[in-house]
């Protein structure tokens, strides 16, 4: 146990631990202080100074991010003094940024707005000169506008220290400072996996999502499409954020009836096909346990996370399950598999995708992801895009009646939702693959060790006296450690699952702002209530499944299977900074 | 050692390199050799002898007669004349500026008392026999053989010295929390990231007594329990980087740097860093960073240096003229230094008044001298010979004073000097201009990572940048205060906290003259151009 | 893949070189300072190819080095010219007349600050102070400084680094 410090706070005797910063001390004493650069996700930059507060014997103002307390300690968060230069350093801020607030797409998100109006900025006392930048919009993902930069390096931590990819940084100094890649380039051309982590820490409009709304509603309208619409499983577990409802708010029904109403075909969802890469995925991992294949055979369903691997580790790409991402599996059956059934001409057919994701936004877009003869999804629209199109339709969510997934690509079981939290698809083929290789049935389908939030997790599974080993890594810095030790020779597991977002999907970069881990928890409680209220919890019991294969594929890894539902990846040459 | 029967220094300093010394000084090798002197003669390079504005010069021992304004062609008549025939060159030697009235030589240089700056002139930098000869080293034998590390650092404490880099933090104390505090790889780093417009001391120091510097850190070692000495140097200084590298070079063939230093079982070594064009890397968190690899930002403190410092281990950093009062202090005793100075600011500091004076250089005093002394009798007053106006004391980032101050003495306790800057302005130059000029110093070199420096120098750039084009409002100045406090109060490190200092300080002395630029449109000195219509200096 | 770097001064380079001229360092990022110093002094630039070296080399990312270089003033991401004019206009330069030295460097070059002349002999830089305000006005070509100057000084210079540079 930490020592105790007693600390003044405007006033009121507070008791802290030793260690503890002034913001920790005021947070845990129920006194809110401002904050702009601090994210609880991320080191402590202290460069905002927003969070400044007086101390008494102190000749400056001091920031309560980084600042220990001290026994006897007397601060004052509010003095006229600390909300002068609050108001004064947001100010500056205001005199270097677009007047734009109102047609932003953080507009009344914006951390930077936000703090104006509770810090009772009424005026920009200043003028003179405004960052000047290009906005990069080289990729399907992530678009950066620099001039609405306030420099708070979020975006910087979260890409060095949570994803280890560092395709950002502070370039150049002063007030001439710009995060971008080396070079001057543009996003596309580095090293980014468009993981889009960076969107959920930008306190402003600086960096978005490559939004196609527009092309979806255009799509919509037209009499001539027939547009479907997939969800991933993270989706329902924080959508009704954005609509004020609480972390955690499950809206599965909700969601499905606002699709509809926004006027998609049909609403089906991710979770079918994931289903699908678990029998795909399971018999792969028995596949290659049975004939000596490259172990540990390592999840493919994360876009950032192969990006990642693509361009880090080429070397390890044996290692990777040859499955498509459930999303990419579910466009190329839609455009051959459902339109065969139902008699679409598949050129017709608009496939949308509502992901917790950006990177999806890539991978729909790369070259291998056309199976059907057309591009298998059509459009991404991240968790936000899609509520804002909701909103833009005037439905109104959190009172909406509940609506059902349509069939045949609407039925799922709990396995499949699960694939949203980190964890999630290893607990989803155990359950399977158990009942595959021991013929008995897995009575406690919760499978706890591999749950939780521990950065690195692993865990021995008994397959009826055979005992296999799996870990868990979820962010890619974590993912980065497990790659080191294949490397090193050190890993003896049979299957990893690696998640490129913390928490896994439902900490994704296309959902709702803001993140923290503990709003992530509450998502990953949603899904998995989810997963406990259904009657079906494993993926080779879910019925429709099992039609298409009879109808379709035949059985697993069949050759229709690898044509339609597996990859191939390419080692990408370190995108280099080319002056 | 051959006996030579005379000696002449010739200085190669920086600034006197430009004045063509080079040259004269091959010219003179040749000449020495052409007569057969080379066994009598010996030509020694030494650092600034403070009349570069003079230069090229040398001085010729024993006689100790100064030539200067020397060129290629008077070489021969000086071996000639002088050494063969030991006749003084009149026309060559030293007396004065040429402009304006005949000064003595060195007129004020009476008023200096050298310690730190001792050897200079004196002995040939790039030479340890003559440090050596000059008693170097001797000191650093005394600190590791007879005296304990706590010793070494109670005498540094009795001397009350202070850092000469600006801030003014008592040494000893430094050097106290630094060897208390736990660690297993200490470290010293001899800040010589001299950036500070106006300063050119540590230049000075570097350029012509690096030995004095670095016995100081290999005793700053020892006190403190330190494995290595670093040695940041700003990359626009080549002469100091030289002559510091070949110092270090030559102290670690005698064994004076390295394992077991004097037998004392003291292992320590010293590099050479070099700066590479960043003002901001003279505080000393940033200056860590920077040393560590990266963007020369400064750091969250606490934790301080003397806990954590460079690799998140103890670390003492102390100033280049800080370090060079080290081995005096240790030779002579904290007592004997306590007793030259004021009550509150003990010991000497160096100055390098510069602008408009007559006689720019590094001047070195006791504290409790008068700014009237300095400027008038250091420095030759003003180069124009008219009325003072102001002086920046410390440059840009210290107060503007006028000439109301001009008896106030320099010591903490009075007139606090900064890092010895004195930019000394006459009255034709325009205080707003050459505040607006101080704070595009600033826009140039905040780093950029905190808000209110970042953004608050550039609006005040702006600002007084439109003041001077006669695009003022009235309703500016008091932004300008409020930016000036905001950053005085938040800015994460001291290059902002001091930014507005020049703009508040020089407000108070010239609010006239501040008015009659922002709402009158007009300078008084017709220094700036306006833009307005409204000036009488317009076109 | 490291790709072919030439030198600005026409002199071709190649990997090997760029990395040996980065591996004569250690591998801690404590040396990425002296290496970026080595590399400007050898290539007379920061280039993509000898960024992507060093990263590799001391085990961090190319956006971190690229983004530390472009802190300091001292190296530069693009060509410099054979002689890099720098100018001080900090206060003691500029109550001394810099910008009368500015324009007088900038009518013979034909050039403003931080560009290059046509026949890539010159850059112009205005900086901030290098110490020698003994000496103001002052003015930094490459390694060799002068002083005291006044804008009558500047083509007579300027016209001793042409000869030689030609």
């Amino acid at each position: 146990m930490a020592n105790t410090v007693n600390l003044t706070i405007n006033g009121m005797s507070v008791q802290a631990e030793e260690g503890m910063t002034v913001l920790q001390a005021a947070q845990k004493a129920g006194v809110y202080i401002p904050t702009l650069c601090y994210h609880p996700d991320l080191s402590i930059e202290g460069v905002c100074r927003i969070c400044v507060v007086e101390i008494k014997g102190q000749r400056l103002l001091c920031p309560s991010c980084a600042y220990p307390v001290a026994e006897g300690m007397d601060i004052n968060t509010h003095s006229p003094k600390v909300r002068e230069a609050r108001r004064t350093i947001i100010e500056l801020l205001l005199a270097n940024h677009p007047d734009e607030c109102l047609t932003c797409s953080n507009n009344q998100k914006c951390e930077l707005q936000r703090l104006a109006k509770e810090l009772g900025v009424q005026q920009v006392r200043f003028e003179g000169a405004r960052r000047d930048v290009p906005i990069d919009t080289s990729n399907p993902s992530v678009i950066r506008n620099m001039d609405k930069c306030i420099l708070c390096k979020r975006c910087v931590r979260v890409c060095h220290e949570m994803q280890s990819v560092g395709a950002i940084f502070a370039n150049k100094r002063g007030w001439d400072t710009v995060i971008a890649p080396p070079f001057n380039k543009e996003l596309s051309e580095m090293v980014c996996v468009f993981c889009g982590q960076c969107i959920n820490r930008c306190p402003t409009g600086a960096l978005k999502g490559n939004d196609p709304a527009a092309e979806v509603w255009e799509a919509l309208s037209d009499p001539d499409k027939h547009v479907v619409v997939q969800t991933a499983p993270a989706v329902r577990a924080a959508i009704g954020e954005e609509f004020g409802m609480p972390a955690g708010s499950l809206v599965t029904g909700k969601m499905v009836a606002a699709l509809k109403m926004m006027g998609f075909d049909k609403v089906f969802d991710t979770d079918f096909t994931a289903d699908l890469t678990i029998l795909e995925e399971g018999n792969e991992l028995l596949h290659r346990l049975k004939t000596g294949g490259t172990l540990p055979i390592i999840t493919s369903c994360s876009p950032g996370w192969i990006n990642f691997i693509e361009h880090f580790y080429p070397e390890q790409l044996p290692h990777l399950s040859t499955c498509k991402s459930p999303q990419q599996m579910f466009g190329a059956l839609a455009k051959t598999y459902y339109a065969e059934k139902m008699g679409i001409d598949p050129s017709k057919i608009v496939v949308v995708s509502i992901m917790p994701c950006t990177a999806k936004k890539y991978e729909s877009e790369r070259p291998e992801m056309r199976s059907s003869g057309y591009q298998d999804v059509d459009y991404v629209l991240t968790t936000r895009e899609a509520a804002g199109m909701m909103k833009e339709a005037g439905i109104d969510l959190p009172n909406l009646e509940d609506g059902k997934f349509d069939l045949p690509l609407g039925m799922s079981t709990g396995a499949a939702v699960i694939f949203g939290n980190t964890g999630g698809v290893m607990e989803a083929a155990l359950r399977t693959v158990y009942e595959v290789v021991t013929g008995k049935t897995l009575e406690n389908v919760e499978i706890k060790a591999v749950r939780g939030m521990e950065g690195v997790r692993e865990a021995e599974i008994d397959l009826d006296g055979t005992k296999v080993k799996a870990a868990v890594a979820h962010g890619l810095a974590n993912a980065r450690k497990i790659l080191d030790l294949i490397k090193e020779g050190k890993a003896d597991y049979a299957f990893v699952e690696v998640m490129c977002c913390p928490g896994g999907c439902i900490g994704g970069g296309g959902q709702p702002h803001p993140t923290s881990e503990e709003i992530r928890k509450k998502r990953a409680e949603a899904i998995y209530a989810e997963d406990s209220g259904m009657a079906l919890r494993k993926s080779h019991e879910n019925p429709a499944v099992l039609t298409l294969y009879k109808e379709f594929l035949g059985e697993p890894l069949s050759h229709k299977s690898h044509e339609l539902l597996h990859t191939k990846y390419t080692a990408k040459t370190k995108k280099k900074a080319k002056a | 050692m051959p006996l030579y029967r005379s000696h002449i220094l010739v200085c190669t300093g920086t600034t006197c390199v430009l004045k063509g010394c080079t040259a004269v000084q091959s010219a003179l090798i040749a000449e020495i050799k052409r007569r057969g002197l080379e066994n009598e003669v010996k030509v020694v390079e030494t650092g600034c002898l403070g009349i570069s504005e003079k230069g090229p010069v040398m001085i010729v021992y024993p006689e100790g007669v100064t030539y200067c304004q020397l060129k290629v062609s008077d070489i021969p008549e000086i071996v000639e004349e002088h050494l063969l025939k030991g006749r003084t060159v009149s026309r060559l030697v030293y007396t004065g500026p040429v402009t304006g009235e005949v000064k003595p030589a060195h007129p004020g240089r009476q008023k200096e008392q050298r310690i730190v700056l001792k050897n200079i002139g004196i002995i040939d930098p790039t030479s340890i026999e003559e440090y050596i000869a000059y008693g170097g080293y001797e000191v650093l034998g005394k600190a590791l053989t007879q005296m304990t590390p706590e010793q070494v650092v109670a005498e540094v404490k009795t001397s009350q010295l202070r850092g000469r880099g600006g801030a003014a933090f008592p040494t000893g104390i430094k050097w106290e929390l630094t060897a208390q505090a736990k660690g297993d790889n200490k470290s010293v780093i001899c800040n010589a990231d001299e950036g500070e417009p106006g300063n050119f001391k540590d230049r000075l120091i570097l350029e012509g007594d690096p030995h004095c510097v670095v016995e100081a850190m290999i005793i700053a070692g020892y006190a403190v329990g330190a494995k290595t000495g670093y040695l940041y140097i700003r990359g626009e200084y080549h002469q100091s980087v030289a002559h510091t590298e070949k110092a270090i070079a030559d102290a670690k063939a005698m064994g004076l740097l390295g394992k077991d230093i004097f037998g004392s079982g003291f292992d320590y070594d010293i590099k050479v860093f070099k700066g590479a064009g960043a003002y901001v890397c003279g505080e000393e968190t940033a200056l860590i960073e920077s040393l560590e690899g990266r963007r020369g930002e400064s750091m969250v403190k606490p934790p301080f240096p003397p806990t954590q410092g460079l690799w998140g281990q103890p670390t003492v950093i102390n100033n280049v003229e800080t370090l060079a009062n080290i081995p005096h202090i240790i030779l002579n005793g904290g007592e004997w230094y306590a007793g030259i100075g004021t009550e509150k600011s003990k010991g000497t500091k160096i100055f390098s008044p510069c602008g408009d004076v007559f006689y720019p250089g590094v001047y070195e005093v006791p504290f409790g001298i008068t700014m009237r002394e300095v400027i008038y009798e250091l420095a030759g007053g003003t180069k124009s010979g008219k009325p003072f106006k102001a002086v920046l004391v410390g440059g840009p980032s210290g107060a503007c004073v006028g000439a109301e101050s001009m008896d106030k003495t320099f010591a903490y306790e009075d007139l606090a000097p900064g890092a010895g800057a004195l930019i000394v302005m006459d009255e034709d130059k325009c205080i707003v201009d050459t505040v607006n000029n101080c704070l595009k110093f600033f826009v140039h070199e905040s780093c950029g990572q905190c808000i209110p420096c970042r953004e608050g120098t550039k609006r005040m750039y702006e600002m007084t940048k439109s003041w001077t084009e006669g695009q003022g409002e009235e309703a500016d100045l008091a932004l300008m205060q409020a930016l000036t406090s905001n950053l005085a109060l938040t800015s994460r490190c001291g290059l902002g906290q001091v930014a507005g200092t020049a703009f508040a300080t020089s407000y108070k002395l010239f609010p006239d003259e501040y008015l009659s630029h922002v709402v009158g449109a007009e300078c008084p000195t017709g220094k700036c151009t306006m833009t307005n219509g409204g000036g009488k200096n317009n076109g | 893949m490291l790709e072919t770097t030439q030198c600005p001064n026409c002199k071709k380079t190649d990997v090997a070189d760029i990395r040996d001229c980065v591996r004569q360092f250690g591998r801690d990022q404590g040396n990425l300072i002296p290496i970026l110093h080595a590399v400007q002094k050898k290539y007379g630039y920061l280039t993509a190819d000898a960024t992507e070296e060093i990263a590799d080399w001391l085990g961090i990312h190319a956006s971190e080095v690229y983004g530390t270089a472009t802190f300091y003033t001292l190296f530069s991401t693009k060509p410099l010219g054979k002689y890099v004019v720098r100018l001080c206009d900090s206060p003691p330069c500029h109550i001394e007349g810099s910008l009368s030295i500015q324009k007088a460097i900038e009518e013979d070059l034909g050039v403003g600050n931080g560009e290059t002349t046509e026949d890539g002999l010159f850059t112009l830089e205005v900086v901030s102070c290098f110490g020698l305000c003994g000496v103001a006005p002052a003015i930094m070509v490459n390694d060799e400084v002068h002083g005291n100057l006044t804008p009558e000084m500047i083509p007579a210079i300027l016209s001793k680094y042409r000869k030689e540079g030609n």
